[in-house]
């Protein structure tokens, strides 16, 4: 039999650990709350945040890509696929750029290995389908992205230029 | 309205019962047992015996009844093969029936009751005291002794049937909450300072 | 016109059924607000927003979710009896309603004025137990069985201590009536007069119990979310697990109710010159369903041996004991006769 400690039963039958949860409950109802309101309300994000993928373009509006496919071979998803062809002027473009949204793991190896700055990962996450074929993106969806979020991917590369 | 509800009530009663014998189910049969407990309440109801009727529902349907429907959900038994057994002794069973029912028969032709009993069975609850309160003058003061035999007869039930269950088995490992509770965190660790290849 | 209510059986059923009307949508429309402010105080306790979306500040989240309850569609399991599985959520909403025929919520204001009310409620909250284990069995399956053995070895052992914790109000009281318990409350000192303050002890553990009975956090074990997928409930969809949702809720509501006739005063006023009314119940059931939603957000779950233990060896022979003291203290007139209300009620 275990001797009876009479300081703790006279706490256990006062219920003096139901009160001080109690009264820490209470304090913790009026405090500010800690979550966000999503939709209205968004947290910060890193330069270095990984998102949606984008195609970039020169300021003039030619795009970046030059169809090294070095993106494709160092992708581990291998979530991207690229077909080229010469184009009329000579230069060397991409026919076909599609990423596979649902195989891509978000490692950022893509962006590593451009060399002009093209494929980026920009800071968009919000971009949930209904359907799945809306997750296979080619590159009029990537460059449209790129149109959209230039300004604020233009931001973030000159922020973390210091750093790379 | 009262005559209404006095058939609605007595005919899911025998509703009840019925279905409880027939049931092939013997969940179902329970289940028709409890409406058929239902429906005794409310004809108790009826008769203003409220007080009867809520203690029918509290001990019967609320705690016996759980208790056999317990027993019958746990149980596995082939029910259907059991029936088939019970058709071979359908006749005999009748015939025990039958008896008892002839016996019921003679013995409430035979009853002659006092008129002094059927008077008071007539006779309306002491005036300014609702039943329940008549029923406690009743079991309290004039029987009491008799209230507290049938209480002492259902304790030496149920220490009879504990002891005859209860086995204290050496085997297992109990959990002692007592202790569980009186854990002090502060005891409950020490920190020793091991010498490394050492160790304690 | 007031004879065809009072004397023809179309009259009188219209009658009965409008009064139940009265009582019953107000109380679920009560209900879904009430969901809303204990999912609203169990966010705020964890410093969460709780819902907000739907309608300003979140208010008609619970009629979003009453809709896509019923939208969605019925699953029945393999072998489930049907008729059985559809009884269960049907029996638990509507005995956890019926009980509310006995609740007086303003002196007068009372469906049903029986001299057994509290009897009455007894004997409803100790068939709910059926809903449960009922849903459980015809579920064919084995955690919804498991999760209603659980369930109704709890609501049972539970019902004890309530039981004695009312007796001992009655004799206080000296009747069985709740409006006599109330009225038996009423006194020149407002507050102190009310059966909290003697019966103190027995405040919290009828507490306790309820949260116990009603199968709420921490006692929630049957459910257990998190761990036991939602005990007996595990195979319910749709319509059906909305009403056995709705039937546990209003169970919680009714013990909040009781919770404040046995020991609140009811309708009365805690401060004498103030005058009594139906506002003063309304908030000393809002007050105890706060506590309700706070203990859910503040206890961390029982364990199952625990729980019975206190059920039957703390709550138990602590019950009885105060039914023997309240019984003398009653007989003989201790502390300036607190205990024997029985003079001013019936």
């Amino acid at each position: 039999m275990t001797q009876i400690d009479y300081t703790r039963a006279a706490k256990y039958f006062l219920l003096a650990d139901f009160f001080a949860g109690l009264k820490l409950g209470l304090r913790y109802f009026f405090n500010p709350k800690a979550t966000l309101n999503y939709p209205h309300e968004k947290g910060p994000l890193s330069p270095r945040f990984r998102g949606e993928h984008v195609l970039r373009r020169y300021p003039n509006g030619e795009e970046r890509c030059i169809a090294c496919k070095l993106c494709e071979a160092i992708c581990p998803a291998q979530a991207i696929t690229i077909d080229a062809e010469p184009r009329e002027d000579g230069s060397r473009r991409t026919t076909r750029y599609d990423i596979d949204m649902t195989k891509c793991i978000y490692c950022g190896f893509c962006q590593e290995a451009c060399p002009v700055d093209a494929i980026v990962e920009g800071p968009n996450f919000e971009f949930a389908t209904e359907t799945r074929e809306e997750l296979f993106y080619d590159k009029e969806k990537l460059l449209a992205n790129g149109d959209r979020w230039e300004a604020e991917i233009a931001r973030n590369l000159e922020l973390d230029a210091p750093y790379r | 309205m009262i005559t209404f509800a006095f058939y609605l009530f007595a005919l899911s009663a025998i509703t009840g019962g019925l279905f409880t014998v027939i049931s092939r189910n013997p969940v179902h049969s329970v289940l028709w047992l409890i409406l058929a407990f239902l429906s005794s309440a409310g004809l108790f109801v009826l008769l203003g015996a409220e007080f009867v009727a809520m203690l029918l529902i509290i001990v019967y349907v609320g705690a016996v009844m759980v208790l056999f429907l317990f027993v019958v959900m746990m149980l596995d038994v082939d029910f259907a093969e059991l029936k088939a057994e019970m058709a071979k002794y359908l006749p005999l069973g009748m015939l025990v029936g039958l008896v008892i029912l002839m016996q019921l028969a003679m013995a409430y032709g035979a009853w002659d009751a006092n008129s002094g009993a059927e008077a008071r069975l007539q006779a309306a609850v002491p005036e300014g005291m609702h039943n329940t309160e008549a029923l406690g003058m009743i079991l309290y003061d004039q029987y009491f002794l008799l209230f507290q035999l049938a209480g002492l007869i259902l304790l030496v039930a149920m220490v009879g049937a504990i002891l005859l269950t209860l086995r204290h088995r050496q085997d297992i490992r109990r959990q002692n909450v007592l202790e569980q509770i009186y854990r002090d965190p502060a005891d409950a660790m020490k920190l020793k300072d091991v010498k490394p290849g050492q160790g304690l | 016109m007031a004879e065809f209510f009072t004397t023809t059986y179309l009259g009188i059923g219209l009658t009965i059924v409008g009064q139940v009307f009265l009582i019953v949508i107000p109380l679920l429309v009560c209900l879904a607000f009430l969901m809303y402010a204990d999912r609203k105080v169990w966010a705020a306790v964890q410093m969460r927003r709780g819902p907000n979306v739907v309608g300003i500040y979140g208010l008609l989240q619970s009629f979003a979710d009453f809709i896509k309850y019923i939208v969605k569609e019925v699953v029945f399991p393999a072998g489930a009896d049907r008729t059985v599985f559809l009884l269960a959520p049907m029996i638990t909403l509507v005995l956890s309603l019926i009980a509310w025929a006995v609740i007086p919520f303003n002196e007068g204001w009372i469906l049903s004025d029986i001299n057994v009310a509290i009897l009455y409620i007894f004997a409803i909250s100790s068939l709910e137990v059926y809903g449960v284990i009922m849903g459980g069995w015809a579920s064919n399956s084995k955690y919804p069985f498991l999760g209603s053995l659980r369930s109704a070895a709890q609501m049972i052992s539970y019902e004890v201590s309530i039981g004695l914790i009312i007796i001992g109000v009655i004799i206080s009281t000296g009747s069985m009536n709740l409006s006599d318990i109330v009225r038996a409350q009423d006194g020149a000192y407002g507050i102190f007069n009310w059966y909290w303050l003697p019966h103190l002890p027995m405040l919290f553990l009828f507490f306790v119990s309820a949260l116990a009975e009603t199968n709420r956090p921490p006692f929630d074990l049957p459910e257990a979310e998190s761990e036991l997928v939602a005990g007996y409930q595990v195979e319910y969809s749709s319509t059906p697990f909305l009403l056995f949702m709705i039937g546990e809720l209003v169970a919680v509501v009714l013990m909040c109710a009781l919770v404040s006739l046995l020991f609140f005063g009811g309708w009365l006023s805690p401060i004498p010159w103030l005058p009594d009314g139906f506002l003063w119940m309304f908030v000393k059931m809002l007050f105890v369903f706060f506590m309700f939603a706070m203990v859910k957000a503040i206890t961390p779950r029982y364990r199952y041996d625990q729980l019975m233990r206190l059920g039957w060896k703390v709550f138990l022979p602590m019950s009885l004991g105060w039914v023997f003291f309240v019984a003398f203290a009653a007989k003989f007139q201790w502390f300036g006769g607190v205990f024997a209300r029985w003079t001013v009620g019936g």
